[in-house]
């Protein structure tokens, strides 16, 4: 036979690897979701459409939902936005303030969402100028919405940092040469090359947000109908003993989140496509 | 060439020592053996943090005294709900003290322990009794006197979660049983009371912390030890107690946890410790972290003279906690009917 012309991976062959992925993939994720299905059906299809067709879950779920969503759109903005300042310019405390963004994913949630309670309740520092304003911010869907871009803030960030250090400068100055005007150079130049790991920060960042519970639960005023998230209601459920109900909720969650996550991977594959066409 | 390769080796034997270091840190659970002959752990609700503190410290000095090796007793504190279904789930509580007898039904339920637990110990098994009162703001400016006054334009109440919290429930009932009292619809006065409700915190500890810390509403109804904890730490000209005309009796029940007896000598320690709670020096101790114990015959005078004597209704005048637990707070009771889509 003699040496293989095609040099092996360093990286053990499919059946190995297959067989690790599949079950890590098997205890860690599919197991429980299977159990989460198991669960939520187990008192029936009819009590499973009466645990979550009810004004309050629906309530609970769009409120969730949206708020993730404006939230994930604002860290893709902004995401973006500070991932070019701390790859393109330097500045004093740059390298503070780029380990600083890791903050919400190390913190503790509670701990996040208590800090942010105390600055936004009506006595708190923000809350305080909020107030003479006229304005409430904790204990309102303002409050949520804050702690959700908190907790999603460094996705965006993280994943499209590495995309523009690979960015020369050179492909900016070429479209310029070639007489792009500025908007024109960001929207068809960069913006093209930012677009997958952009949009993988969103979905993460928006993933992150409909799952979240423990900061959220200290800002939101919890009241059903107007600021009960969807995880409360989960626990609710779970208070009173009513694990096919609360796996129910949990199962219309995933399927949301997974049809949203679609979505996101579509446009991705979109953007993929139009890439290599231009 | 062979510089690069010892750097390898270095950087190699490096990586070994760091990896041993890094397996170490990330090693689970396997802590050490305890020294202690034998443990107990405590499983109980959010409010008794500071009780179980200094009952535990008496009775290993009183296990000791007895001659006895020292024993290691633990507490886990959390929501009475929570609590119940961790045991049930398989934590290991030789002890429950919780808020609610409903939720050592839960337990027994599951065969955890037998059904008539609660006829174990003396006075429905409940080693201390506590009630509902209101805490307003120094001076008391929204003028309020009792229940009806909740509802009054323009006053907020602070009241936890009745699906989340133990506490909350009593809060429930005692506006229910004042209504009923004073011919009022109850069920139309307890909705009007919630409309004034701003934030359903999680537990009574976190509807503290909103009213205390974050200054929001004029009224909070809380357990009576948490409303003169509040006012013991933070300073009695920060709030006043307000003492409504009727309220309920809540009476916290404990209870030994058969299934999770692994020896007979577990069993002695676990039953010596529910007794102790009965002991005139344990009901000194609950008195002293204001609660409404049995025995003041150890007790300090000024820590009973606090308690104003009010008129109390208990569980059994709303048909016991299976009874309550189905028609209120059950999913689509009447608690649910209150938040209704209008």
């Amino acid at each position: 036979m003699g040496q293989p012309f095609v040099h092996k991976s360093p990286i053990p062959g499919l059946g190995l690897s297959a067989g690790i992925t599949l079950s890590m993939l098997s205890l860690m994720v599919l197991l429980p979701i299977a159990g989460l299905l198991v669960q939520g059906f187990s008192a029936g299809v009819p009590a499973f459409v009466a645990a979550v067709n009810t004004p309050r879950t629906w309530a609970a779920l769009f409120l969730s939902f949206r708020l993730s969503l404006i939230a994930a759109l604002f860290n893709l903005v902004f995401g973006v936005v500070l991932a070019w300042v701390l790859v393109r310019y330097r500045f004093p405390f740059r390298k503070v303030l780029n380990a600083a963004i890791d903050l919400p994913f190390a913190l503790p949630t509670a701990v996040a969402g208590i800090a942010l309670t105390a600055l936004y309740a009506p006595n708190g520092a923000f809350g305080h100028i909020a107030k003479d304003w006229g304005f409430k911010i904790a204990y309102t869907q303002w409050g949520i919405l804050i702690a959700l871009i908190f907790v999603g803030l460094p996705f965006v960030t993280r994943t499209v940092q590495p995309v523009i250090e690979e960015i020369a400068r050179a492909v900016e100055e070429a479209s310029a040469t070639l007489g792009a005007t500025r908007a024109y150079t960001l929207r068809r130049v960069i913006w093209p090359m930012l677009a997958p790991a952009a949009l993988t920060g969103f979905a993460l960042s928006l993933a992150r947000a409909v799952g979240e519970y423990g900061s959220v639960i200290f800002i939101a005023g919890n009241i059903p109908l107007k600021t009960e998230i969807a995880p409360l209601l989960i626990v609710i459920k779970l208070e009173e003993y009513n694990e096919p109900g609360a796996a129910a909720i949990g199962i219309a969650m995933l399927v949301m989140s997974f049809g949203m996550l679609f979505v996101i991977n579509a446009a991705q594959v979109l953007s993929r496509k139009r890439m290599a066409n231009v | 060439m062979l510089t690069a390769i010892k750097q390898t080796k270095q950087i190699l034997a490096q990586g070994g020592v760091s990896a041993a270091a890094v397996a170490g840190f990330l090693a689970l659970g396997a802590a050490p053996q305890t020294a202690f002959a034998q443990s107990l752990l405590n499983v109980s609700y959010d409010p008794t943090r500071e009780l179980y503190e200094d009952i535990n410290k008496a009775f290993v000095d009183y296990w000791v005294g007895q001659g006895n090796a020292t024993p290691e007793i633990q507490a886990s504190h959390g929501g009475s709900g929570a609590q119940a279904r961790a045991v049930i789930e398989g934590l290991d509580a030789q002890v429950v003290t919780l808020a609610l007898a409903a939720d050592i039904d839960k337990i027994a339920a599951k065969g955890k322990l037998p059904e008539d637990w609660q006829s174990k110990l003396p006075h429905n098994a409940s080693p201390y009794t506590s009630t509902i009162v209101f805490l307003v703001r120094h001076g008391n400016p929204k003028g309020i006197q009792d229940w009806g006054d909740l509802v009054q334009d323009g006053v907020e109440v602070i009241t936890p979660n009745p699906k989340t919290s133990g506490g909350a429930r009593w809060n429930y009932l005692a506006a229910w049983a004042w209504a009923e009292k004073n011919g009022q619809d109850p069920q139309a006065f307890v909705a009007a009371l919630y409309e004034h409700v701003p934030v359903l915190d999680k537990g009574a500890r976190d509807a503290t912390t909103t009213f205390t810390q974050r200054e929001i509403g004029d009224v909070l109804l809380a357990w009576e030890n948490e409303a003169y904890l509040a006012q013991n730490e933070l300073g009695a000209d920060a709030y006043d107690i307000v003492v409504p005309s009727i309220s309920v009796l809540a009476e916290p029940p404990v209870a030994v946890v058969d299934a999770n007896i692994h020896d007979d000598a577990q069993r002695k320690l676990a039953e010596a410790y529910m007794n102790f709670l009965y002991t005139p020096e344990a009901q000194a101790i609950i008195f002293k972290n204001f609660y409404r114990g049995w025995d003041t015959s150890k007790a300090d005078p000024t820590d009973v003279a606090r308690f104003p004597a009010l008129e109390l209704v208990d569980i059994a005048h709303f048909g016991g906690w299976s009874k309550v637990q189905k028609e209120h707070f059950a999913d689509g009771g009447v608690f649910d009917l209150i938040y209704r889509a209008k």
